[in-house]
């Protein structure tokens, strides 16, 4: 949101949307995070309108270290004659009963790994994978390129995907 | 033996360890078709990595499945921004 103009017009809107949804608050959420989370939406629509951005100066130091999506650990050698392939593969867990993977307490193990990202991926993985957003949009009013949008949304879901597996592997075995 | 080369190295060519890797690419759809053929053509032969795209499939499936108050949807810089916007506009209309 560069312009203090499209700030207003946002908060406004939001203020419009909060009192006509107001029967649609479920109450697990909270009001603030509820308010929020209706902002961001009116800021997004905004944004992507506007041309306009919300700054996101954290994105550099995010990117600039190497963090790879599988421990390294688990992978063969160089002096190995399947270099680079699995030494140890993945536990499967993808195939287990739904109402195991879809139980509260998987799904806090999800939100546990997503609170624990950096600020940036944090966003893009919430902004894609939760609230839906495209690629262009979350681009867009990010200000970052497509290829920066995928390094953080790669690293994201991936330390998801590792958490979901450590939590899991244990009913596998 | 001549074909068991020819499969050695194409295995030594594209390791899992760049599979992994290029999973999003794949999944975003932003692959050459070169590389995308190089990427499936590792799917079909290795088992692990065939489950590892499944799981990164699942994770997205169940981040989906957050409700909206799981999260918040913005790092703390821009969620300040907006949140005093927010503030001064609810000021000015008192």
């Amino acid at each position: 949101m560069a312009s203090a103009a499209v700030a207003d017009e946002a908060v406004q809107e939001t203020w419009v949307a909060v009192f006509t949804g107001v029967d649609r608050f479920e109450q697990r959420s909270s009001v603030k995070t509820w308010i929020h989370r209706i902002l961001i939406n009116v800021a997004r629509s905004k944004g992507v309108k506007e041309h306009r951005s919300i700054p996101f100066a954290s994105v550099g130091a995010d990117l600039d270290a190497d963090e790879p999506a599988v421990d390294p650990d688990r992978f063969r050698g160089p002096r190995d004659r399947w270099p680079g392939h699995w030494a140890s593969p993945p536990v499967p867990w993808e195939h287990q009963p739904e109402d195991r993977l879809l139980s509260g307490e998987t799904l806090a193990v999800v939100r546990a790994a997503i609170a624990e990202l950096p600020p940036s991926q944090q966003t893009v993985i919430t902004l894609r994978d939760l609230d839906g957003w495209t690629a262009g949009e979350v681009c867009n009013a990010l200000e970052i390129s497509e290829t920066n949008q995928r390094v953080l949304l790669h690293r994201a879901r991936s330390k998801v995907r590792r958490a979901l597996e450590t939590h899991l592997q244990d009913a596998v075995a | 033996m001549i074909f068991h080369r020819i499969l050695l190295r194409l295995a030594r060519d594209y390791p899992c360890r760049a599979f992994v890797e290029a999973v999003t690419d794949y999944l975003e759809g932003s692959m050459a078709a070169a590389e995308r053929r190089r990427f499936e053509r590792h799917l079909r032969r290795c088992d692990g990595c065939e489950r590892y795209l499944a799981q990164m499939r699942k994770t997205i499936d169940l981040t989906g499945r957050l409700t909206t108050a799981d999260v918040d949807a913005l790092g703390p810089d821009a969620r300040s921004e907006l949140m005093e916007a927010f503030r001064s506009f609810h000021a000015g209309r008192r």
